[in-house]
């Protein structure tokens, strides 16, 4: 195999790191959203705290994003 | 970058040359790229804003209005609630970050002049890398300053949480400190990542339309079904748009709950906050 198909291949797998952040978005809102139904008047102030967690967990995705564009470019 | 089409809307030109400076033997070329462009558009706009709804009426009339709840979704859904009553030194702070990086978000959305003179104006600033790691390491070299000006050297704290036996803290401290270090990257990278994302997606989706639409329309028979599938890209970019103002909004959002955060971690330091 040559380095640069390596490298593709590489870039491609690189994106199965979006199965996490996938899966942990997927956590995070089903979980606030049950502890939203059950007690909507406390939604309102804990919705800073589900973008503040959903951006940290993005970043993991990001990260693979990062990883997959670094093996296609650099 | 050249070789892939949706990376293209991504690359830096000159609009107005300027010869490089030597400052203290290293050349610094001060050209106005379309990036510098853009920001410039993005801060003039502000400065507009602020010209705008900066009147001080009592009863406030639309753009007072639009002020106003810009100004209270940075003070009374993040600084507020998260740092507490020593937070409002540090509003204005988080409230520019936020302007700006929201400005230059919807202007890479909403924008758009295409192709003019034979240059490729539209750009969106905060999808190079560049200019988050600038904002990001802004906001991080500001929390580091007043961390010390605040607590002096008791910014140490920080690393190690109270009442935790010295051998494990110096286990703990270790971690802390390389989440702390790391941090500006991921400010850097949440940001640029996304709008990078957002924007190629869109390009793909794009260019799917106008290649099964040609494709559609070269001849009888199936090729004739690449004219659903160009409806359905077009349907998906139209899609996409709508997504991408949001994860505009709530990017600058997140840009600025993290860098309050951040902020109150120093600004309430052993303070059990």
């Amino acid at each position: 195999m040559d380095p640069v198909s390596a490298k593709y291949i590489g870039a491609g797998l690189a994106t199965m790191g979006m199965i996490g952040a996938g899966a942990g978005l997927g956590i995070l809102f089903g979980n606030y959203l049950q502890a939203a139904i059950r007690n909507p008047s406390a939604a309102g102030s804990e919705r800073v705290w589900l973008f503040l967690g959903m951006a940290l967990t993005e970043s993991m995705g990001i990260f693979a994003l990062v990883v997959a564009l670094l093996l296609r470019f650099v | 970058m050249a070789a892939i089409e949706p990376m293209n809307q991504f690359m830096i030109h000159k609009v107005v040359p300027i010869d490089p400076v030597t400052i203290g033997g290293v050349t610094v070329d001060l050209s106005i790229t379309n990036s510098v462009m853009m920001m410039l558009v993005a801060a003039a706009l502000l400065c507009a804003l602020l010209w705008a709804s900066g009147r001080g009426a009592l009863v406030p009339g639309r753009m007072q209005a639009l002020g106003e709840t810009l100004f209270d979704l940075i003070d009374g859904t993040l600084v507020t609630p998260i740092i507490g009553h020593n937070g409002r030194p540090y509003i204005p702070f988080i409230f520019t970050i936020f302007m700006l990086v929201l400005v230059m978000n919807l202007m890479g959305v909403v924008l758009s002049v295409g192709h003019l003179a034979g240059q490729e104006w539209t750009f969106t600033p905060t999808a190079q890398l560049a200019v988050t790691a600038t904002l990001a390491v802004l906001t991080f070299v500001s929390v580091i300053v007043i961390g010390f000006i605040k607590n002096g050297l008791g910014f140490f704290k920080l690393f190690v949480p109270p009442g935790v036996h010295w051998a494990m803290a110096v286990f703990i401290g270790f971690f802390e400190v390389i989440s702390f270090l790391v941090r500006p990257l991921t400010l850097a990278m949440r940001l640029f990542g996304n709008i990078l994302g957002g924007h190629v997606v869109m390009n793909i989706f794009a260019s799917f339309v106008v290649a099964l639409g040609a494709f559609g329309l070269a001849g009888w028979g199936l090729n004739n079904l690449g004219l659903l599938g160009s409806g359905l890209s077009l349907g998906m970019v139209i899609a996409l748009t709508g997504l991408e103002l949001v994860v505009a909004g709530l990017q600058a959002f997140v840009f600025a709950a993290l860098a309050t955060v951040y902020l109150n971690e120093v600004v309430n330091l052993g303070e059990g906050h």
